[in-house]
């Protein structure tokens, strides 16, 4: 197992490389300079602004000193906020986006897992098609089209819950949990049915019963293990899809959130910005899918033997 | 002797094929069908659009303002006085093209990438498909973003991006399909006949990899749509003057404490879709019996 | 904390009569079992004997409500069990009897260990469920089971994950693990069916042994007479669901009455053929054969410097259990796999280093027919274009001709020239391996490699093919190496047998110089396993 740990955390560095490579370059091709915009600029505050920013110096010295920068958990200046560092404007804006998206993976891994399960239970009846039919809606309604709906209905005409904001009033973290965690639901619901299905229709299942074992202790002690682990593997794609799905959801609420920052920046073409948030989202997903496989791994006793030790 | 034999031929029982079979279990399936068609209606009118859309797509009566539906303006007008039924049938051939584009893409290099891989299989296979799992980890969402942002809102970099994302399951798959068909039987029996490789992979291994592809190509195109909204919802996507289904919710979105119809009707259009899309891929892999396709 | 094996004796100790189960789809309701009795006694094994389809295990099954419903429905009869009707029992009161009263063991150990939980936490859970007994006591008593059940060092490998033990052993650990709550009545399925034979011959003898010891009365079901013919008491004979002969051992083999139970006799792989070998050069001349396989990072060495002739006009056996290199002998000698080192001469030329056209040519002389008719047929092909495609290939047949040399093939191979247009999936699995089997003799080859081909057959079934690969193999002049992990099969059709042992021969000899003058220890021990000893004497 530590050898299966090893070599993935060994692997996904590689993968962080190229993603700090692949997007300071894309950032750096990009057409105009940061402030090319501007209007006309004294040459010698232009000339002071490039050598802060580095750009003066060769395209590859740039790239090697930002690495430098990053060794030590540095991301730069902000190209539109002068005095303002990426790394402030991510330490503001990502523990609201952090909170978001645990409350919308709690909502998604709660509910579609019952659902799921339920639903596999008694397949082709009732209790099977009605969360299923829910799940396919989450599915097909996308958050932007979730978010309006739920605030047209929940803020608008009912006026039961805030329609904005973040911590400002009670209630108001309910809206965008539920439309950020709904299409992750509705697939956990789905991926968790299939899972059950399959491990149920093993004849290890047979066995338990046959042994007498009552139908709940068949499903908790026998069945819910292997059937999960689809639901654990997904969970690493799931964090990646939140993250970005938090953009839209943060847009849509307003919500003063990492996601907001990055979408502000990506008009205001703050590359800065936009490089640090960047390398900043992919290390966390990164991690998040390295996590899931371990834990997914791990639940499996053949695949932790495979690699040995205990 | 020989001409009585051929008619034997001719007069033998005509047996079911595993295509007639599975057609026969999909038309069983209401839903499926249902989203058939559906999906067919909107590829129909999104092609016949320019022909029967009930305005011009650039008319508008700024005088009119936005108006619920009536019976000049079925699905009503926007805030220009531009017919919302006219819109959403212009966004819909956008929001559809990169769909099938994007999704034509994604085949290509995936089924090209995965049958490779499949085939040739030791360390080719080993290095194709461990690039595979490390483009795996990459968060392509927020590079599509980057993307849009570092060159311009451009469609055809936009099919493109969206392709290069959507191929690496499609590449699994095949991959996955052409490494069980290698081991079964009869294609060994094939190879065991002396048929070149060339007349295997076309007659045995092809069309019985088919299956999978067709389910998962109807599961791929829901998710393009989707992506392609979301980044026009941003406004990272489609641009004016084009619209497409993302950027009419974007707009609905602002004003749909006023204006709901805004919000709602290509809400419709696109959920309709999605819907129809979904529970044909699914109709399709239980006719097909392909497992594990999606989920 | 003394383990009494089970006190109240009752006998029979189960009673069924006049059940009736059926399935109820949307196409139709479908007769599963038809009114069929029988008992089971204490101390005695009643063997229900049927081929696929006969409904012995539906039987079995509805009996302890393990029969999902729907589609499953009990129609009618009675199931007594220490007096009490089991069709009648409550879910939760059947449930008290399951796994404590009755137990079962399966088919295939390798599925029917939960992979996810430790053998030990799976052996003690009934024990813990039925009876009040605390871990520690059930932990003793897993262990000493155990021991029983013949699992080496218990005390270490107890906390170890199912994949870590071998087929038999897993097989021990079920058996274990029915017997620990000291049910009075066993109900196994086919347990050996998915075991080599030595192994196949240990668990058999371990079921007689633990069932003398306590006294128990077994349901063994299986589709095989020769397995049961050394274990059972009574025999119950089904076909499509109905019982249609019961007796005990001696009555059943010696003085069957229904024609359907001498079938199932007569397929019983005995005896060989008449010996008719005349003196001939080889066909087929292999030479310090080696095959190896890359395995994660450990080499495999499937085929271990192996020497061997096949002469023409013989049908040489190769027999070996599974892992033996049986199979990868026979793909090596098509090129199917290929061959790490050594020589393989068809007919004075060097097979394995032929290629492009020379080697097409080749394939044309050289044919192979495998175990499964199920996977060895293309599913979207009809039998028309899977049997024209090597007449056409080869140039043997003009599109226009190819017509009547398919019928003829389809006559050869006893398959009704209707069928032409159809599909794989419509044919039953022999009818699938006749296809097969044309398939490979439309080149008329000189040469041909059938991998274990009646294995996945029913018996019945597999009498019949072995008829036909006999009278086809004399009417085309074949030679043939018939690979198979049975000698009672081998030796109805071979000259002579190899036997091979984890990529070596160990012995080779005239197939009735083999059976009756074994030479080696291995090859005494597979003979000594052939089930159906008993009823032979």
């Amino acid at each position: 197992m530590w050898r299966f740990i090893g070599f993935r955390v060994l692997q996904s560095i590689p993968v962080l490389l190229v993603v700090i490579t692949v997007t300071f370059f894309l950032v750096r091709m990009a057409p105009g300079g940061p402030f090319s915009s501007e209007k006309a600029v004294i040459p010698e505050v232009k000339a002071a602004l490039e050598a802060q920013y580095r750009l003066n110096l060769p395209m590859f010295e740039q790239y090697t000193a930002y690495l430098g920068d990053l060794a030590q958990g540095d991301l730069g200046p902000s190209f539109k906020y002068p005095g303002r560092s990426v790394n402030e404007l991510i330490a503001a804006g990502f523990p609201v986006t952090a909170e978001l998206g645990f409350y919308a993976l709690l909502v998604a891994i709660t509910i579609g897992g019952i659902a799921g399960v339920v639903a596999s239970l008694r397949p082709n009846s009732a209790q099977d098609y009605i969360p299923m039919s829910v799940a396919m809606i989450g599915i097909c309604v996308p958050s932007l089209l979730m978010g309006p709906i739920l605030i047209l209905i929940f803020g608008i005409y009912l006026e039961w819950l805030p329609v904005s904001g973040w911590g400002d009033m009670p209630g108001d973290k309910i809206l965008p949990a539920i439309t950020l965690g709904s299409t992750y639901a509705a697939y956990i619901a789905r991926l968790g049915r299939a899972g059950m299905l399959e491990v149920m229709s093993q004849d290890y299942i047979r066995t338990a019963r046959a042994k007498g074992l009552p139908e709940w202790q068949v499903v908790t002690r026998h069945a819910l293990r292997g059937g999960m682990i689809p639901v654990v593997a997904f969970l690493g794609p799931a964090f990646a899809g939140l993250l970005s799905g938090s953009f839209v959801v943060e847009t849509i609420f307003q919500i003063p959130g990492l996601g907001r920052i990055y979408v502000q920046a990506a008009f205001n073409r703050d590359y800065t910005v936009i490089l640090g948030a960047t390398v900043f989202l992919a290390t966390l997903i990164v991690v998040f899918n390295l996590l899931s496989d371990i834990l997914a791994a791990w639940m499996n006793p053949r695949l932790r033997s495979q690699y040995g030790g205990h | 002797m020989g001409a009585e034999m051929i008619t034997d031929i001719a007069q033998a029982e005509q047996g079911t094929s595993l295509w007639r079979d599975a057609w026969l279990r999909l038309r069983r399936n209401r839903m499926a069908v249902l989203g058939l068609a559906i999906l067919s209606c909107f590829v129909i009118v999104a092609i016949l659009t320019p022909w029967i859309a009930p305005y011009g797509y650039a008319q508008q009566e700024l005088a009119l303002g936005a108006t619920p539906p009536s019976t000049t303006h079925w699905l009503g007008t926007d805030i220009y006085g531009r017919d919302l039924l006219t819109q959403i049938m212009y966004g819909g051939r956008i929001s559809l093209a990169v769909g099938f584009i994007a999704t034509s893409v994604a085949l290509l290099i995936g089924i090209t990438w995965g049958a490779v891989a499949g085939y040739a299989g030791g360390k080719v296979d080993a290095v194709m498909m461990r690039l595979v799992d490390i483009l795996y980890a990459l968060p392509f969402m927020i590079f599509i973003v980057l993307l849009m942002v570092v060159f311009g809102r451009n469609m055809l970099l936009l099919f493109l991006a969206i392709g290069a994302v959507e191929w690496l399951t499609m590449a699994r798959i095949m991959r996955s399909q052409v490494q069980s068909l290698r081991q079964q039987e009869f294609v060994e029996a094939a190879i065991s006949l002396g048929l070149s490789p060339a007349t295997i992979i076309r007659r045995h291994l092809i069309p019985n990899a088919l299956g999978p592809i067709i389910v998962y190509t109807t599961l791929t195109i829901p998710s393009v749509m989707l992506l392609e909204a979301f980044l026009s919802f941003l406004g990272l996507g489609v641009q004016p003057p084009q619209t497409s289904w993302g950027l009419l919710i974007s707009y609905g979105a602002e004003t749909m404490e006023e204006y709901p119809w805004l919000l709602i009707f290509p809400g419709l259009a696109l959920v309709l879709t999605l819907f129809s899309l979904n529970f044909l891929g699914d109709g399709l892999r239980d006719a097909l019996d392909v497992r594990g396709a999606k989920d | 904390m003394r383990w009494t094996y089970a006190a109240r004796r009752t006998n029979p100790v189960l009673k069924v009569e006049n059940l009736s189960v059926s399935f109820v789809t949307r196409m139709g309701t479908n007769k599963a079992v038809d009114d069929i009795s029988f008992t089971v006694e204490t101390g005695k094994i009643t063997a229900i004997i049927g081929e696929s389809g006969s409904g012995k295990s539906v039987a079995c099954y509805s009996l302890l409500g393990l029969i999902p419903r729907p589609p499953g429905r009990i129609d009618g009869g009675r199931a007594l069990f220490h007096g009490q009707d089991l069709l009648q029992l409550k879910p939760a009161e059947l449930r008290k009897i399951r796994g404590r009263d009755i137990a079962m063991v399966f088919q295939d150990p390798m599925t029917c260990l939960n992979p996810y939980m430790t053998v030990g936490k799976q052996l003690m859970e009934p024990l813990l469920y039925h009876k009040k007994v605390s871990h520690a006591q059930a932990r003793t008593r897993a262990l000493e089971l155990l021991e029983e059940v013949g699992i080496r060092d218990p005390a270490s490998t107890i906390d170890n994950y199912p994949h870590q033990f071998s087929g038999g052993m897993r097989q021990r650990v079920m058996i274990a693990m029915a017997l620990i709550n000291e049910p009075e009545l066993l109900i196994a399925d086919e347990p050996t069916t998915a075991l080599d034979v030595t192994i196949q011959a240990q668990i058999l003898q371990l079921l007689a042994a633990l069932q003398r010891k306590r006294d128990i009365g077994i349901l063994f079901i299986s589709h095989d007479l020769a397995v049961v013919a050394d274990i059972a008491d009574q025999i119950v004979v089904m076909q499509q669901g109905k019982i249609v002969e019961t007796g005990n051992r001696d009555d059943i083999f010696r003085n069957a009455q229904h024609p359907y139970t001498q079938k199932l006799l007569q397929a019983i792989p005995r005896g060989g053929k008449a010996v008719e070998l005349p003196a001939s050069e080889p066909l087929v001349t292999v030479r310090n054969l080696c095959t190896s396989f890359q395995s994660g990072k450990t080499v495999v060495k499937a085929v271990d410097d192996v020497s061997f002739e096949v002469l023409r006009g013989e049908v040489l056996g190769l027999v070996g259990e599974s892992g033996s290199g049986k199979s990868t002998i026979g793909r090596s000698l098509l090129r199917l796999v290929p061959v790490t080192s050594g020589q393989v001469h068809f007919d004075g030329t060097d097979v394995t280093a032929l290629q492009g056209r020379e080697l097409k040519n080749l394939r044309r002389r050289m044919q192979f027919i495998f175990q499964d008719p199920f996977a060895s047929l293309n599913p979207r092909m009809t039998v028309y274009d899977t049997l024209a495609e090597p007449l056409l290939l080869h140039g043997i047949e003009s599109r226009k001709t190819v017509g009547a040399h398919v019928l003829r093939l389809m006559d050869d191979v006893g398959l009704a020239r209707a069928f032409v247009r159809k599909y794989p999936h419509e044919f039953s699995g022999g009818q699938r391996q006749r296809i097969a089997i044309g398939r490979a003799l439309a080149t008329r080859p000189d040469f041909v490699v059938a991998d274990e081909p009646v294995s996945a057959l029913d018996v019945t079934i597999q009498a019949q093919i072995l008829e036909l690969m006999r009278e086809l193999g004399r009417e085309y002049g074949l030679t043939m190496l018939f690979i198979s992990h049975d000698l009672s099969v081998v030796r109805q059709l071979a000259d002579r047998i190899i036997v091979l042992h984890k990529g070596k021969i160990v012995e080779q000899a005239r197939t009735e110089d083999l059976f009756e003058r074994p030479q080696q220890t291995y090859t005494r021990q597979l003979l000594q396993s052939i089930p159906g000893r008993a009823m032979a004497s």
